[in-house]
C-alpha cells in the first residue's frame, strides 16, 4: 500500500512540475498561463494519434521511445517519497538509477542520429556531451548520499541518514541545490537549453525529437516528466532529510523546484552554448567537494 | 569627373541629362569614388533602351549630400566584355548580379558571378538549381547543415547553408531568391498612381510607410506642374515613418530576447510594440501605416484628438522602454550572449557597403536622415547614433537608442502640428514629366530605400527601380557569423533583421 502511495505521489508530482514551471512562467511575465491540465490532456489527445515514419529510419528510432519511457518508468519506481518506500528496492539501486536515465538517453540520441538530419544530429551529439558530463555529478551526488547513510538502497538511504550535527544539514543542502542542478540539465532547462525555442540549431533535447509524432512523442513527454520527477523528488528528500521535516513538506519541496526553475527562466536569458559544458562541470565540481567533504565529516578527519 | 550632382529634395531630371560615358571611365570613375568613404552605391542596374541597354550608377555622396549619377550605354555585340568593379569594390556585387541575370552580360574576373534572386541562369540554361553553386569546403571533420528554404517563424524563404566544423561555423551561404514577386514589373504594368502606391507600400511589409514615402516623393519629383508640399505634410510623414522606425525596433529587441530565452524583456518589448503599432492603427486604420503616405496630399490629416493619444502613448513607451533598455543592459545572463558575438568591423562594413544599423554598428556613418535630409528631416539636425564594437550589443544598443530618439523626434514635431491648417487630398493623376528619371532616398528602419523612377515619352512610369537595404546587408550577416558557435546564428541573423522580401522583389 506504502509503495503504491509513493508511486502515485511522483506521478501526481511528474503531472504538476512541468505545469508549475510554465505556470510560474507565465505568471511573472503577466500572463494567466495554461490550464493545470493542460499538458495532460495534451499528451492524452497525442496517445490517441498514430505516428508517422521517415523511409530513411530504421527499427532504432521506431523503439527508441518505448525505451525512453521504460527506463523512465523504472527509474521512477525507485524512488521513495520521504520515509515512504518505494516499489523497487535493493542495494545498488542507486547505480541503477543512473545507468536507467544514461540508457534512455542513450536511445534518443541513436533515435536522433537514425534519422539522418543535421540538425538532430547536432542535437545528439550535445546532448551526448552535457549527458557524459552531467553523470559524474549525479554518481557523486548518489555516492555521497550512499556514504552518509552506509546503504546503497534508495529507500533506506533518506531514512537513514541522521542530519544531527549542522555539518550534515549543509552536505545535505548542498546535495538539494546539485539535484536541482541536475534536474535543470537533464530537464534541458535555461540555462543549458531552452524548452520553449523554435529555433533548431539552438535546440538540444527538441531537436532531438523533431521527427517523432504522435503516440511516440507522448511517450518521450511522459518519460521526460517523470525523470523530472525522480531529480526534483532526490532533491526534496534531501532538503526534508536535512531538516528532518515532514514528509507532506517533501512534497511541497518538489514543487518549489518547479517554481525555482520558472523563476530562474523568467529572469535570465540561457547560455551561449560554448558556456554549457563549463556550467555542467561547476556542478561536478561542487558534488566532488561535497563528496570530499562528507567523507572527511564521516572519518572525523580533521583538516 | 563628369558625373551629374542630384540633391535628394531636388526635382526630377531629363534622361538625356545623365552623363554618358564610355565604360573605362564609367568603371574607373566608379573604382575610385567607392575606395573613398564618403562615397557609395546606392544602386547600378541596367535599363533597356532602343539605343541599348543603359547601366545607370547613382552613388552617394555623404560629405556634400549629393547624389551622383551617370550611365554607360552597353552595345551587346559590339562590345567586349566589362570589367568587373566588384573585383575592385565588393560593395557592387548584387548589382552585378542581378544585371548578369537579367540580361546575360557576364563582367569578366568577377570573383563570383553566382545568381542574385533567380535559382537557375535565366541565360545560360546549364545552370539548373541541381547544379546550383552553393560553395563547397571538404575536410574529414566538416560538415553541412541546411537551414530552409522557409524559415521557421516568420514564414519567408531563404536558405542558409553552413558549413561548419562541430559547432563552429567556417562559412555561412545564404542563398535567396525564392520569390519571385515581379515588383518592379507590376510597377510598371499599371498607370494608375493610387495602385502604385499600394504596391510600393507592399514591397516589405515592415517599411510600408518608408517605401511609401520613397515612391510618393518620386511622384512628386515628377510632377513638373507642382508647388512643393505642404511644411505639415512633411512633418506628418516624418511622424509616421517615425512611428514605423519605433515600432520596428521594438520588435527587433524583443525578438533578440526571445532567442535568448530572456523571457522579462521579450513579453515587455511584446506589448510596447502592440501600443506603438494599434497608435498607428489609430491614425490610419492600418498597424504598419499603410495608406497613410499619399502622393501630394494625405487622407488622414493628424488632428488633435491623434496628436494627443500619439503623445500619450509614445510617452509611456518612451517610460516603459527606457526601463527594459536598463535591464538588458544590466542583466549579465543577457550582456554574455550579445556582447562580442556576431563581429563585423568597420573594414569589412565598409567593403560590403553596408548601411542602416549594420553600418552604425560598426563605426560607419551610414543615414540619410542626416547624410542626405529629405522633407522634415532637413529641420531637424539629426545626429545618427554610431557604435564602433560592430557586435550584436552594439547593433541592439543602437535600436535602443534610435527608438529613444525617434520617440524624442516625434513627441516634439506632434507639437509642430497645426491641426486648423486644412491639408490637400492626394493627387493621383499627375501630369508626369516625359522621359525623366526620378531618384529618391529614404531611411527607413533597415536603413537606406533607393526607388528610381523613370518615365517614358507619355509621362507614364516605364522603369522601376528598388534597392531594398537588405540587399547590402545579407553578405555582413554572412561574415558575422565566421568562426561563431552556430548556436548563435539566430540572435546575429535577428540582430541585422534582414528583409527576404525586400530581397526577392
Amino acid at each position: 500500500m506504502e509503495q503504491i502511495i509513493t508511486t502515485i505521489i511522483i506521478i501526481i508530482l511528474a503531472l504538476l512540475i512541468p505545469n508549475t514551471i510554465s505556470l510560474t512562467k507565465a505568471k511573472l511575465a503577466g500572463r494567466r498561463g495554461v490550464r493545470i491540465y493542460q499538458y495532460f490532456i495534451d499528451t492524452i489527445k497525442l496517445l490517441r494519434k498514430g505516428a508517422v515514419y521517415s523511409p530513411t529510419t530504421t527499427a532504432v528510432f521506431k523503439i527508441a521511445p518505448s525505451v525512453y519511457l521504460g527506463s523512465s518508468i523504472v527509474a521512477m519506481l525507485m524512488i521513495p517519497v520521504g520515509v515512504l518506500h518505494p516499489i523497487f528496492a535493493f542495494n545498488g539501486d542507486v547505480i541503477m538509477f543512473c545507468y536507467l536515465m544514461a540508457l534512455g538517453r542513450a536511445a534518443l540520441i541513436l533515435a536522433a542520429m537514425d534519422t539522418g538530419s543535421s540538425f538532430e544530429g547536432m542535437g545528439a551529439s550535445r546532448e551526448a556531451l552535457y549527458g557524459a558530463l552531467i553523470e559524474p555529478a549525479l554518481f557523486l551526488t548518489l555516492g555521497t548520499l550512499a556514504l552518509i547513510s552506509g546503504s546503497t538502497n534508495f529507500s533506506d538511504i533518506f531514512s537513514l541518514i541522521q542530519s544531527d550535527s549542522a555539518n550534515m544539514v549543509i552536505v545535505m543542502l548542498i546535495i538539494g541545490y546539485i539535484s536541482i542542478k541536475i534536474f535543470t540539465v537533464e530537464m534541458g532547462r535555461i540555462p543549458i537549453d531552452d524548452p520553449k525555442t523554435h529555433l533548431e540549431l539552438t535546440m538540444v533535447h527538441e531537436v532531438m525529437i523533431l521527427d517523432y509524432c504522435g503516440v511516440d512523442l507522448a511517450f518521450i513527454n511522459i518519460g521526460n516528466w517523470l525523470k523530472g520527477a525522480s531529480i526534483a523528488m532526490i532533491a526534496a528528500n534531501a532538503i526534508t532529510t536535512a531538516f528532518s521535516l515532514n514528509i507532506s513538506l517533501t512534497i511541497a519541496f518538489a514543487l518549489l523546484v518547479a517554481i525555482i526553475i520558472g523563476v530562474v527562466e523568467s529572469i535570465y536569458a540561457r547560455a551561449k552554448m560554448a558556456r554549457n559544458a563549463t556550467y555542467i562541470l561547476t556542478i561536478t565540481a561542487i558534488a566532488l567537494l561535497m563528496f570530499f567533504v562528507a567523507f572527511t565529516l564521516l572519518k572525523e578527519i580533521e583538516l | 569627373m563628369s558625373w551629374l550632382r542630384l540633391k535628394n529634395c531636388g526635382k526630377a531630371i531629363n534622361l538625356d541629362q545623365i552623363p554618358n560615358i564610355e565604360y573605362p571611365e564609367f568603371y574607373q570613375n566608379l573604382v575610385e569614388m567607392l575606395e573613398d568613404e564618403n562615397f557609395h552605391i546606392a544602386d547600378y542596374f541596367g535599363y533597356s533602351t532602343t539605343e541599348g541597354l543603359k547601366l545607370i550608377a547613382i552613388i552617394l555622396d555623404d560629405k556634400n549630400s549629393d547624389i551622383l549619377i551617370a550611365e554607360h550605354t552597353y552595345h551587346y555585340y559590339c562590345e567586349d566584355s566589362l570589367l568587373s568593379i566588384t573585383a575592385k569594390c565588393e560593395a557592387m556585387h548584387p548589382f552585378e548580379r542581378d544585371i548578369t541575370e537579367r540580361y546575360g552580360i557576364v563582367f569578366k574576373n568577377n570573383p563570383w558571378n553566382k545568381p542574385l534572386r533567380f535559382l537557375a541562369n535565366r541565360f545560360d540554361k546549364r545552370m539548373i538549381i541541381e547544379k546550383y553553386p552553393f560553395y563547397q569546403i571538404s575536410g574529414e571533420t566538416l560538415h553541412e547543415v541546411n537551414v530552409g528554404p522557409i524559415h521557421a517563424g516568420i514564414i519567408e524563404p531563404g536558405a542558409f547553408r553552413f558549413t561548419c566544423n562541430g559547432e563552429k561555423v567556417l562559412h555561412l551561404e545564404v542563398a535567396l531568391g525564392y520569390q519571385h514577386r515581379g515588383v518592379e514589373e507590376v510597377m510598371c504594368s499599371t498607370k494608375s498612381t493610387l495602385k502604385q502606391n499600394i504596391i510600393a507600400e507592399n514591397i516589405a511589409g515592415d517599411s510600408a510607410v518608408s517605401n511609401a514615402i520613397a515612391y510618393s516623393t518620386n511622384i512628386e519629383k515628377l510632377s513638373a506642374n507642382l508647388n512643393n508640399n505642404s511644411k505639415q505634410l512633411n512633418t506628418e510623414r516624418a511622424i509616421a515613418q517615425e512611428m514605423e522606425r519605433i515600432a520596428m525596433h521594438i520588435a527587433d529587441t524583443g525578438a533578440l530576447c526571445g532567442d535568448i530565452g530572456y523571457q522579462l524583456g521579450q513579453v515587455a518589448c511584446e506589448a510596447l510594440r502592440t501600443i506603438t503599432i494599434n497608435t498607428t492603427q489609430m491614425w490610419c486604420g492600418n498597424r504598419f501605416g499603410k495608406s497613410i503616405i499619399r502622393p501630394c496630399g494625405t487622407n488622414f490629416p493628424l488632428n488633435n484628438e491623434i496628436c494627443s493619444e500619439i503623445k500619450k502613448n509614445m510617452s509611456d513607451v518612451l517610460k516603459r522602454y527606457d526601463e527594459i533598455r536598463q535591464n538588458i543592459k544590466n542583466t549579465p545572463s543577457v550582456i554574455a550572449r550579445f556582447e562580442a558575438c556576431g563581429t563585423v568591423d568597420r573594414n569589412i562594413a565598409l567593403h560590403i557597403g553596408a548601411v542602416g544599423v549594420c553600418a552604425k554598428a560598426s563605426g560607419l556613418l551610414r543615414d540619410i536622415r542626416a547624410t542626405h535630409p529629405y522633407g522634415e528631416y532637413k529641420n531637424m539636425n539629426h545626429v545618427p547614433i554610431i557604435k564602433t564594437y560592430g557586435d550584436v550589443m552594439s547593433r541592439l544598443t543602437i535600436r535602443c537608442r534610435e527608438v529613444l530618439q525617434s520617440i524624442e523626434y516625434v513627441l516634439s514635431l506632434v507639437d509642430k502640428i497645426d491641426t486648423s491648417i486644412v491639408q490637400s487630398r492626394p493627387i493621383y493623376n499627375n501630369n508626369l514629366m516625359q522621359n525623366a528619371i526620378s531618384v529618391s532616398i529614404v531611411e527607413g528602419w533597415r536603413g537606406e530605400i533607393c526607388h528610381t523612377a523613370i518615365t517614358n515619352s507619355q509621362g507614364e512610369i516605364c522603369c522601376y527601380k528598388v534597392k531594398d537595404p537588405s540587399i547590402h546587408n545579407w553578405l555582413a550577416l554572412s561574415l558575422a557569423v565566421r568562426g561563431e558557435g552556430i548556436s548563435d546564428f539566430p540572435i546575429c541573423n535577428k540582430s541585422f533583421s534582414l528583409s527576404y522580401c525586400g530581397h526577392d522583389l
